[in-house]
């Protein structure tokens, strides 16, 4: 079973999107800060990171910055998922090494499903 | 400008009024009363000089002192001209914060949606289905109405940059109607598509170019009532690309056609019986073909149909 870290402080978007994982045979491990994210993303190792931008603690662009700094986590493939569609906001985390970047409000649940089985090469 | 506008113009009371700011902060009073102390001034330095020729230093301290006093009311009037702009930026920034943060609920309300009518988490009832759609399609017309006041305040405080490429408009078009074909097709509507051969690429932007000929596609399709005819063409004049789409709607009536492109706006017949549409479409087309150098205009006659055209320089 292939394993999804979702940092995502939005418990309704935790619900939604991780029951729609779970039921696609995923395990998701939520993370509802920057902070946790980062601690999981070592410890656990996941195939996938989904991350929201605006987060508490540490905010989602220095949590994609220090994932591609870390030789442990930066060939994890992250999908930025947020509501902040500013250019300089997308071209900044394609900088980092994001793989996709996705803003919510553009995307079903269905549609954003697709983009993770995609990014894991299924 | 009619002669009632400018009347308005000069009725400086009311135009304070209209910026709610009291007579002393409000920059068109504070102007009639610094023309009124140069003009004033002026014949007092003029009588005093015929009679008091002898002594200098006396015309010199009147200059003095009405150079100053108007040194003191053009701070004032740079004061209140930056609190009026000011005002703008506040009001143009709020709209940004208001829609930013509208966005994180209503696309959790939409997710919800879609799970629970996926039937992912156990069948829904037959009678209930109806009732999520009009959840669904009132979730839609808020995003878009949303969507829409964030592309007006990025317009209004200049954070939408334009990205600039070769584009072939006839590509782009051809794109947009096919992505409106649906939505045409269950208006009962007919788009139809000519464009002259061989036209030269324009050196533009295509999200914002594709956002207004979105919203004059959407346009003439919503507002009309039966036997839709849209006719969309694009042609070369002069050193422009001369777009155009006809149609056979419902039209606008004269009196609105000059407030059509103003903000919020919505005519009065299409009120009658089309609810939906924010007023802004049309606001930010006009601001962005501005932006990209072109012009747009319409020409219409209610009841028989409305001609909505715009150019791009090549």
């Amino acid at each position: 079973m292939k394993k999804i870290l979702f940092v995502e402080d939005e418990a309704a978007l935790q619900k939604t999107l991780g029951e729609i994982l779970k039921q696609e045979k995923y395990e998701v491990i939520p993370a509802l800060d920057g902070e946790v994210g980062l601690r999981l993303a070592k410890d656990k190792k996941p195939d996938l990171i989904l991350l929201d931008l605006v987060l508490p603690r540490v905010h989602g662009i220095e949590v994609l910055r220090k994932l591609k700094e870390d030789e442990e986590t930066k060939e994890i493939p992250v999908i930025v998922l947020t509501n902040l569609g500013e250019i300089e906001d997308i071209n900044r985390a394609v900088e980092l090494g994001a793989t996709t970047y996705l803003v919510k409000a553009q995307y079903t649940l269905e549609e954003v499903v697709g983009k993770i089985k995609k990014a894991l090469g299924e | 400008m009619n002669l009632k506008n400018v009347f308005n113009q000069l009725n400086i009371i009311s135009q304070c009024r209209k910026y709610r700011l009291s007579l002393w902060q409000c920059p068109q009073f504070l102007f009639l009363i610094m023309g009124i102390i140069i003009i004033g001034s002026t014949l007092l330095v003029y009588l005093i000089g015929a009679d008091y020729v002898e002594e200098p230093e006396l015309i010199a301290l009147i200059s003095l002192l009405v150079a100053l006093i108007l040194f003191i009311i053009s701070v004032i009037i740079t004061h209140s001209v930056e609190n009026l702009a000011e005002a703008n930026r506040m009001k143009s920034e709020f709209i940004n914060i208001v829609s930013h943060q509208l966005r994180s609920p209503l696309s959790n309300l939409g997710w919800t949606i879609e799970l629970l009518m996926s039937g992912r988490l156990g069948k829904i009832e037959k009678g209930q289905i109806e009732y999520f759609r009009i959840l669904k399609e009132n979730l839609g017309r808020m995003g878009e109405l949303v969507f829409d006041l964030l592309t007006v305040s990025r317009l209004e405080t200049a954070t939408l940059p334009l990205k600039k490429e070769e584009v072939f408009l006839e590509d782009l078009i051809n794109k947009l109607i096919s992505e409106f074909q649906p939505f045409a097709k269950a208006s009962n509507v007919e788009i139809e598509f000519k464009s002259q051969k061989d036209l030269p690429r324009v050196l533009t932007d295509p999200s914002q170019v594709s956002l207004v000929i979105e919203n004059l596609l959407d346009n003439a399709i919503r507002y009309i009532k039966e036997n839709g005819r849209v006719k969309v063409g694009l042609e070369k004049r002069a050193r422009n690309l001369y777009f155009e789409i006809e149609d056979n709607g419902v039209g606008i009536p004269k009196e609105d056609q000059k407030y059509i492109f103003q903000k919020f706006f919505r005519s009065e017949n299409i009120l009658r019986y089309q609810t939906q549409g924010s007023g802004l479409g049309l606001y930010i087309s006009k601001s962005i073909i501005g932006k990209l150098g072109g012009k747009i205009g319409f020409k219409s006659r209610e009841k028989e149909g409305t001609t909505f055209y715009f150019t791009l320089p090549i």
